[in-house]
This record gives C-alpha cells, sequence and structure tokens, in this order.
C-alpha cells in the first residue's frame, strides 16, 4: 500500500558479518556463539537475570522493610548501596525491582506478540477486505506517539500491572502485525505453499504449520527491541506514579523516589537508571545479534 | 501515477486515519472504569456535579449520537473545558504549543548534528572497529529512560556547574536556545540510534553506487567525495526518518517537558494526569495524534517532491 519504498520499517538490517568460505559451509546452527553482539547480550541479560532470581540469596535485607533510624545513610559495607529516606536497603530494592520490572516487561511482550502474529498472518494470507480493515487499524495506531497513549489508556485505566498489560497489548500489536503481514505476503508466492494448497490442506494449516515457521524470525529479532519499549514505558509509567504500586519495589519509582536527594545521595537515582540502560543494552545486543544470524545474506 | 495523483492519493487514505484517531480520543473517556463521571469527580463527587458533567459529554446519550457530539463540538474548535482550570482546552492547548514545537525541531536538529558524522565514520570504514563503536554506542540511548537522562544532566550541567539553566523556556530566541539545549539533547539522543542506523544504510547504499566509483577514479579527496557526493544523496532519507519517527520525537518531549518545567503540551499533559484532568489528557492526545498523521503526510510528499527518483507505484 505504502507508495513510497521508504516509508516501511527503520533500520535496515545490519551487515551479516564477513564469513568464508569455509564459515558458511557449516551449519548455521554452529555460528551463534561467533556473534559478538549476540554473546555480549546473552552474558548482560544472563547475569541480570541470575542476580534478579537469586535476589535472596544475594541480599538479606527485605526491599521493603523500613528502618527509620538509618534513613539516607550512604555506602557502607552492610548497605553496599546505602539505604533511601525511608531506610530501605537500596541494593535490595535494586534486586527485587528487576524481578517486578523484568517480569512484567517478559509478560507483556508476549501478548501484542501473539496478537499481532495472528492478525498480521490473516491480513497478509487472505488479503481483501480484512487486510485493508487490520492495516487502517494499524495505521490509526500508529498515529499515536506510543508514550503519549500508554500513558493515556493506563491513566483512564487506572494505574497498576493489569492497565500496564492491557495498554501494551492494545498498542503494541501494529508493529508485530506489519512485520509479519509483509513477510506473509512474499512467503506466500512461494511453491511450497502452492504445494501445500494443491494438496488440500486447509488455511489454518498451512498459515500455523509452513507460513507461520519461515516467517516468525523477523517478529523475535523485533521483540527484542519492544522489550526494551516496554521495560521503558513500565519504569516511565512507575516514575509518574501509574505504573507499580509502592511500596512494591521497582526502578521507576526508585528514580522518582531518590530524585529529591539527587545532589546529596546520588545513587539513589543513578543506579536504577543505570540498571535499566544495562538491561536495554543487553536486549538490544540480543537483538542485533540474532538479526545477523537470522538474516545473513543481506546487508 | 502522476505526482498530483499521489498526493490526492495520499490525502484520501488520511481521512479514514484522522477519523479513527478521533474514535480513540473519543473512546478514551468510555474506558474508565465505573461510572466515567462519578470516577472524574472522585471524592468530590455530588449528584449534580454527574448530572452536569453527563449533560457536558451528553453521556446519558447513545455511543454514536455521543461520539457525533464529539466530532460537532471538534469541528467548531471546542475541545470541551478542563475540570482543573475552568477554561476551554482549546485555549490550553494552543497557549502549550509553541514550546513543545520548539522542543521538537531543536531536538530533530541536534540529532542531525550528532548523527550525521557518526553516520559518516561508520560507513567509511565499513566492519572496522569505529563501525563497529558507531553501531554499539547508540544502542546505549535506545533503553535509556528520557526522565533519568534529564535528572542527572539537569543535577550536574544545569544545578552543580550553572552551565544552563535549571528550568524554563528562555525568552527570545538566544534563551529559548540556551534554555532548551539540555531537553533538546535529552530527546536528540533516543533518537540518534534509529537516525544513525538508517543514515548508515543509506550511505552504504550511495557509496555503492557507479557515481561514486567515478568520483573516486577522477580522484576526488575522501571527505570532499563524502560531504559533495554521498552526504548529498543520504540526507534526504535520513530527513525522511525523522518525519516518520516524529512520533517517537513527540513521545520523547512528554516527561522531558515535565523534568525541565518546559510550558509545553506534554507538561500540560503530565500535570493533568496528576490533577485527573480527563478532558485536557484527551484534547493532547486527540492534537499529538492528528500531528503525527499530519507530519508523515508532508514527509511522504516532501520526499516525493525533493527526489526527483521516487516512483510512484502502488
Amino acid at each position: 500500500m505504502s507508495a513510497i519504498s521508504i516509508t516501511g520499517q527503520t533500520g535496515p538490517p545490519e551487515s551479516a558479518p564477513e564469513a568464508t568460505a569455509g564459515e558458511r559451509a557449516q551449519p548455521r546452527r554452529a555460528r551463534w556463539y561467533r556473534q559478538p553482539a549476540l554473546m555480549a547480550g546473552l552474558v548482560i541479560i544472563g547475569l541480570i537475570l541470575m542476580a534478579v532470581i537469586a535476589a535472596p540469596l544475594l541480599t538479606s535485607y527485605n526491599p521493603d522493610a523500613q528502618n527509620l533510624n538509618a534513613t539516607l545513610s550512604g555506602i557502607s559495607a552492610q548497605h553496599w548501596l546505602g539505604t533511601d529516606q525511608l531506610g530501605r536497603d537500596t541494593f535490595s530494592r535494586l534486586l527485587y525491582g528487576g524481578r517486578t520490572d523484568l517480569q512484567i516487561a517478559f509478560i507483556a511482550v508476549l501478548f501484542p506478540f501473539c496478537l499481532g502474529t495472528i492478525l498480521g498472518s490473516i491480513a497478509g494470507y487472505f488479503g481483501g477486505w480484512v487486510d485493508i480493515i487490520i492495516m487502517r487499524l494499524v495505521d490509526i495506531v500508529v498515529a499515536f506517539p506510543f508514550f503519549v497513549l500508554v500513558i493515556a489508556l493506563v491513566f483512564v485505566l487506572g494505574p497498576g500491572e493489569r492497565s500496564i498489560y492491557i495498554a501494551i497489548t492494545l498498542i503494541g500489536w501494529v508493529s508485530y502485525a506489519r512485520i509479519i503481514r509483509g513477510e506473509i505476503l512474499v512467503a506466500k508466492r512461494q511453491e511450497y505453499v502452492l504445494a501445500a494448497q494443491s494438496g488440500g490442506l486447509s488455511n489454518v494449516r498451512i498459515m500455523g504449520r509452513h507460513l507461520l515457521p519461515n516467517v516468525i524470525s523477523q517478529a523475535i529479532i523485533y521483540a527484542m527491541s519492544d522489550i526494551v519499549q516496554d521495560i521503558l514505558a513500565i519504569v516511565t509509567l512507575s516514575y509518574l506514579g501509574l505504573g507499580i504500586q509502592p511500596p512494591a519495589p521497582d526502578w521507576g519509582t526508585m528514580i522518582s523516589d531518590g530524585q529529591n536527594f539527587l545532589t546529596t545521595h546520588w545513587q539513589l537515582t543513578t543506579i536504577p537508571g543505570l540498571a535499566v540502560v544495562v538491561t536495554g543494552l543487553g536486549l538490544s545486543l540480543i537483538g542485533d545479534g540474532l538479526a545477523d544470524l537470522l538474516r545473513p545474506g543481506q546487508s | 501515477m502522476g505526482r498530483m495523483t499521489f498526493v490526492i492519493r495520499r490525502l484520501l487514505l488520511l481521512v479514514p486515519t484522522a477519523v479513527g484517531v478521533t474514535i480513540i480520543a473519543f473512546f478514551m473517556i468510555h474506558l474508565i472504569p465505573g461510572n466515567p463521571a462519578q470516577t472524574i469527580l472522585g471524592i468530590h463527587a455530588t449528584p449534580r456535579g454527574i448530572t452536569i458533567l453527563d449533560r457536558q459529554w451528553g453521556l446519558n446519550r447513545p455511543l454514536a449520537s455521543q461520539y457525533w457530539l464529539f466530532m460537532d463540538r471538534l469541528v467548531h474548535g471546542n475541545l470541551g473545558q478542563s475540570l482543573f482550570y475552568g477554561v476551554p482546552v482549546g485555549g490550553l492547548i494552543t497557549s502549550h504549543l509553541p514550546p513543545t514545537l520548539w522542543l521538537i525541531c531543536y531536538a530533530a536538529v541536534i540529532a542531525i548534528v550528532i548523527s550525521v558524522p557518526l553516520a559518516m565514520i561508520a560507513a567509511s570504514r565499513k566492519d572496522g572497529i569505529r563501525d563497529h563503536i558507531v553501531r554499539a554506542v547508540p544502542l546505549l540511548g535506545l533503553g535509556m529512560p528520557a526522565f533519568w537522562l534529564a535528572l542527572i544532566l539537569q543535577t550536574t550541567l544545569a544545578v552543580k556547574f550553572q552551565l544552563f539553566p535549571v528550568s524554563g523556556y528562555g525568552t527570545g530566541i538566544g534563551g529559548h536556545l540556551h534554555s532548551m539545549f539540555l531537553p533538546a539533547l535529552v530527546v536528540a539522543i533516543a533518537l540518534c540510534p534509529v537516525v544513525i542506523r538508517s543514515l548508515r544504510a543509506s550511505m552504504l547504499n550511495v557509496l555503492g553506487a557507479d557515481y561514486i566509483t567515478t568520483a573516486r577514479a577522477k580522484g576526488v579527496p575522501g571527505l570532499r567525495l563524502f560531504v559533495r557526493h554521498v552526504l548529498r544523496n543520504a540526507v534526504i532519507p535520513a530527513v525522511t526518518v525523522l518525519g516518520i519517527n516524529i512520533g517517537f520525537l513527540i513521545g520523547g518531549t512528554l516527561i522531558v517537558e515535565a523534568v525541565f518545567a518546559i510550558p509545553g503540551l506534554g507538561n500540560l499533559m503530565i500535570n493533568s494526569i496528576f490533577d485527573r484532568d480527563f478532558p485536557v489528557v484527551q484534547g493532547v492526545a486527540l492534537v499529538f495524534g492528528i500531528m503525527v498523521v499530519l507530519v508523515n503526510l508532508l514527509t511522504d510528499v516532501a520526499y516525493a517532491t525533493l527526489d526527483p527518483r521516487v516512483r510512484f507505484d502502488r
């Protein structure tokens, strides 16, 4: 539909690494560990996930336990990152906050992924009116800036986790639908699809068993940058008081709580923000690495 | 397909999208759990207040007729009444629009100024060390919460070193440029990864073209080649990328405006959320949606007009 070729997806795939003839002959599976970006991303995310999951082993402090005799204490052997204005241990809140944020982000990305993939497959495979209606809907949702719509939706739905899931699903599906539709449009003209069609297989079976496995990799690559965006959305909403509700620990609330003490206790705001940045970096690296791995040939 | 036909076609496609945007903005009020009027008024809800609000928004009518009322008011420039300020939402939006437009343009310029040299460095040595660094570092910006970076820059550069005003919008063009440098920088940093990525790709594309080989064979020196031949042809796609990502740009200004207390639309929206001022939130979201639709249209048309090579295929 788009009249100008450039109006499509931004960011064409990054260049594939130069592979020698010998490497190319090997099966693709053997090469994943040679992707520096992918490896670095996996190590970063692996370490963060381990730290977050092993939180009870790494710290003995309850993230919500207040100690009003030790408020805003500096970095010490007892409190590795000091305490906040209510005397809660910052290191403990950092770990448990990561638990909250990452858990919600990883769950939140699944709904739009599934919804967008289904609607995109339908639009691309059947075409015609269904396609027009679904893609018009995509255009409308895309018209709103992501953060404007997320914040407005969570605001009207009422703060909290449930609203975050609803808002992210309602907005996030459009990108997956666009990607999958584009891929299906190309793939459905391939011979194996024609063969399956003439073999009398049902449309659902062709889409699910034959087309989807061939087009899903693009959606998985996009999902990596989508999780980054979702984490940012969750943290931003929490910063505004619309997301995770206190006293539950979360990085956004920590930044917001610490901002009044930024000149005297920099770590309260800086450290949770850095946690978000490093997590985002890890996920972006995985996404880039996957892109190189799953679509070689293009550069 | 001719150029005129393309523009007209594009304008016609705009209509359903614009109508859709108004429908979404309209439905926002209906997503409020329970009785919207009751929820909006909160603890101040009196039966009389609820009746007034119900009548003002036509909440007691059927949905289709409510939407009709909403559209009828909208085309007359009436976006409703702010619950907190007690003035028309339309006037609030017009008075908060200039700082936001300033910030958006300023951030776009900074993003271009940062991205072009970096993309040139990356593209000139494809797959070299510099290329890898230029590709990896902006990834930091992708996952960076804008409000966090804004807080850090505000505390260090504005409060501690007093290089920039801590907040506000400044007066006069010089004042605007000075006061809004940090906010614009924060928005630009979030935008850079996207711009660098596509600029680098389009530069690599241009570098592979025959006329570059010709220029090289003629002995045009490296920098001159880049500025005169590559940059010229790579900048149009970059501007287009900015146009396409206008939504992203606007989303970035939202919270940055709140942190730096710039009296723009984003700040208005965030404050209205704290004041539970639903009509203002609805109005600002609508204006942002329409803004994106218009900028996307302008981008497409400008691109088609500027670049004679664009094909008008279906």
